[in-house]
């Protein structure tokens, strides 16, 4: 078995009287890609949001890469390699694409002022390389023919993309996905599956991905939890998970 | 309509309160004792109009906006010709305007090289507070207070100290930095309106700060006598201090009181193109573009590792260092300064410079600083009602061209390949 990468324990999230995560576990291991569903209103993003530092954690454990980060800043959450996509695009869209994608870098070329300024050798150096990495990323997810156009004039399905390059580009280890295939057509769907299967195996990374594409979560995932009404309902691979009489029962009982 | 009735008296009211308090009754002292006067009767009739005015424009906005739609409005962005736009003329264009604004005081009057001075310091306020909120979209109500310690600070350093003005120049831009940072760390954390509410305040008590510590900045008497700036050492007085040499007698010209006034001028011309230099800079630097992306989406922002408060903070100071920079001059130009120099109404015309000109944009913000300090000069018979033409100049902006007059084109970055 390769490395835990994220392992969390007894996550509880409340919003006054409501409980809207109950107890969830999750484990993540170097390399995989690790799926939760559940039915609208479960509590998923919610998980995301309490992973990634946007809200914190009524109660329960997060440890990434061996360290606690339940309660720490987002901010920081990110820079150690776990960063997040939102359910509803969020890009920079009056700036352009490449710009979407050195802001992103901002950490990386965290130069003294000075040197920006006038423009030193080293600054020079820093901002090329942040602009090779953009350019490398936004190859991958077919998007550098665009990168001089502004990113809100962009077709849906390629926001889509530039928020996965834009993350990528942080260059994490672990990449949160909150149903990044809504709204995506038959084909952009395929393509946003080789991405991600190409993120874990080319790129080394884990994808923690939250979809209601059932297609998509079956063919891709290493392991699937599944949460109804913020409570953990089961897990296991795409085939256990398939013939869970709960998990049948919870996705016809709603429809 | 119902609608529209109900707003009509609500902002009838609003008017009414606010009338009343300032101009209805009066507190005016007569001998030791506070007496309330009300307002002459015509007065009364004015206000009552005023009132009526308001709820009927309130009452009636739908067919008033219905009614102008058809006048059309300015195309500003034509007044340029298409050429100039064109990047190629560009560079050439900018280096015959910095030769125009170094030649042009020698071949005008004394008033209009000292107007075009005044202008320049509110260049700079502009471009600082531009960072501020135009760039980093964080209102500051309070910025005066940064001019304030600029100016403090070169005045009491070069009375108490003898520092000379460009010795201060850094010295009154970090010491307003500092000051800007100081505030800004408590007050960043929190939402844009506390901002806004704890910067009003801060302006204020420098102000009465200033005001009352007596014993070092004399009080409502201010600072006189304040040094002017020198050319390496030249001095450009009648006859110069102990141990210094006059410029005209070191140039062997005849004394005349108009190359002080031009040397001032040339020294805010070298401020403002550093000030634009710096800016322009940093808005093609990753902090630059950091403070853009956090005006425009700030939870993205933060899930890709950029900590907003220290990148609020950064905009702050450095809007703060700005200010600094223009107050030490304006404190050399001026020669005195008290309180009075720096009230709420700077700060007003401050912001309004930057809303006039188009949030975030440089060369509108230029445009708007000239506008407003030249034209009140020309409306001198006017300057009581100045403030109500400042605020009918606000009110038909926000209704017309709410992006200001030029509004912000940023450099973009681009992909070569
Ligand atoms: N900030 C909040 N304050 C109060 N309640 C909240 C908050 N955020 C989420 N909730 C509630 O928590 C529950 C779970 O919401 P969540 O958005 O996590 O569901 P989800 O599984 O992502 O659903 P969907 O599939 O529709 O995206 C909902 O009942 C929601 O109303
Ligand atoms: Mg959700």
């Amino acid at each position: 078995m390769s490395q835990l990468l994220l392992d969390v324990n007894g996550l509880t999230m409340r919003f006054g009287g409501l409980l809207a995560v109950n107890n969830v576990n999750l484990a993540v291991h170097n390399r995989q890609i690790v799926s939760i569903i559940g039915p609208n209103g479960a509590g998923k993003t919610t998980v995301f949001n309490c992973l990634s530092g946007f809200y914190i954690p009524s109660d329960g454990s997060v440890v990434f890469k061996g360290e606690q980060i339940a309660g720490l800043k987002d901010f920081r959450i990110s820079r150690k390699g776990l960063v997040r996509t939102f359910q509803h695009v969020r890009l920079f869209s009056n700036m352009t694409v490449i710009e979407n994608m050195l802001v992103a870098q901002h950490r990386h070329l965290d130069t003294n002022i000075a040197a920006g300024l006038f423009k030193t050798k080293r600054y020079r150096q820093l901002e090329q390389e942040a602009m090779d990495r953009a350019a490398y990323w936004l190859e991958q997810v077919d998007l550098l023919d665009f990168a001089n156009r502004e990113a809100g004039n962009l077709a849906y399905g390629q926001q889509r993309r530039l928020e996965i390059a834009r993350c990528m580009v942080t260059q994490p280890e672990l990449l949160l996905l909150d149903e990044p295939a809504a709204g995506l057509n038959p084909r952009e769907t395929k393509q946003l599956d080789e991405l991600i299967v190409q993120l874990r195996d080319e790129h080394e990374i884990s994808v923690l991905l939250i979809e209601h594409d059932m297609s998509l979560v079956m063919g891709i995932s290493d392991h699937i939890y599944v949460i109804a009404q913020g409570t953990p309902l089961a897990d296991g691979t795409p085939d256990d998970v398939k013939q869970n009489p709960d998990v049948i029962k919870a996705y016809l009982g709603e429809e | 309509m119902r609608q529209n009735l109900y707003s009509a008296v609500f902002a009838a009211g609003i008017t009414f309160v606010l009338t009343c308090l300032m101009i209805g009754v009066k507190l005016t002292s007569e001998g030791t004792q506070l007496k309330v006067v009300s307002a002459t009767e015509a007065q009364w009739g004015w206000i009552f109009a005023g009132i009526a005015l308001v709820f009927f424009s309130q009452l009636f906005r739908d067919q008033i906006s219905a009614a102008t739609a058809g006048i059309p409005r300015p195309k500003l962005a034509t007044l340029v010709p298409e050429q100039v736009r064109s990047p190629k003329l560009k560079p050439w264009l900018l280096a015959a305007l910095v030769v125009g604004l170094f030649v042009w005081p020698f071949m005008v009057s004394r008033g209009a090289v000292d107007l075009a001075t005044l202008t320049l310091i509110y260049v700079m306020l502009g471009l600082g507070l531009n960072i501020v909120v135009g760039l980093a979209g964080l209102l500051d109500l309070g910025y005066v207070a940064f001019y304030a310690i600029g100016a403090y600070s070169y005045a009491l350093l070069s009375s108490y100290f003898g520092l000379s003005f460009w010795a201060c120049l850094p010295i009154a831009a970090v010491l307003a930095a500092t000051f800007g940072f100081v505030l800004g760390f408590p007050v960043l954390r929190l939402r844009g309106d506390y901002l806004a509410i704890v910067t009003l305040g801060f302006g204020e008590i420098i102000r009465i700060l200033l005001n009352n510590w007596t014993a070092l900045t004399g009080g409502p008497n201010g600072i006189s006598g304040i040094e002017k700036p020198t050319l390496f050492g030249l001095e450009f007085s009648r006859r110069a201090s102990e141990g210094h040499v006059p410029f005209h007698e070191f140039m062997g010209i005849d004394y005349s009181s108009g190359h002080k006034v031009i040397f001032l001028y040339l020294i805010a011309v070298v401020l403002v193109i550093w000030v634009l230099f710096v800016i322009n800079r940093l808005m093609r630097m990753p902090l630059g573009r950091a403070w853009e992306a956090l005006r425009e989406d700030e939870i993205a922002c933060r899930s890709l590792g950029l900590n907003r408060t220290v990148i609020k903070l950064t905009a702050f100071t450095f809007g703060a260092s700005t200010a600094g920079f223009a107050g030490c001059f304006f404190a050399a130009r001026q020669g005195f300064i008290s309180p009075e120099s720096f009230v709420f109404i700077e700060s007003a015309i401050i912001l309004a410079i930057v809303v006039l000109g188009g949030m975030g944009s440089q060369f509108g913000v230029i445009l708007a600083a000239i506008v407003m300090t030249i034209l009140p000069e020309f409306a001198r018979e006017f300057s009581e009602y100045r403030m109500l033409l400042f605020g009918l100049l606000m009110v038909l902006m926000m209704r017309w061209r709410p992006q200001g007059l030029l509004p912000s084109k940023r450099p973009h970055m681009e992909l070569k390949r």
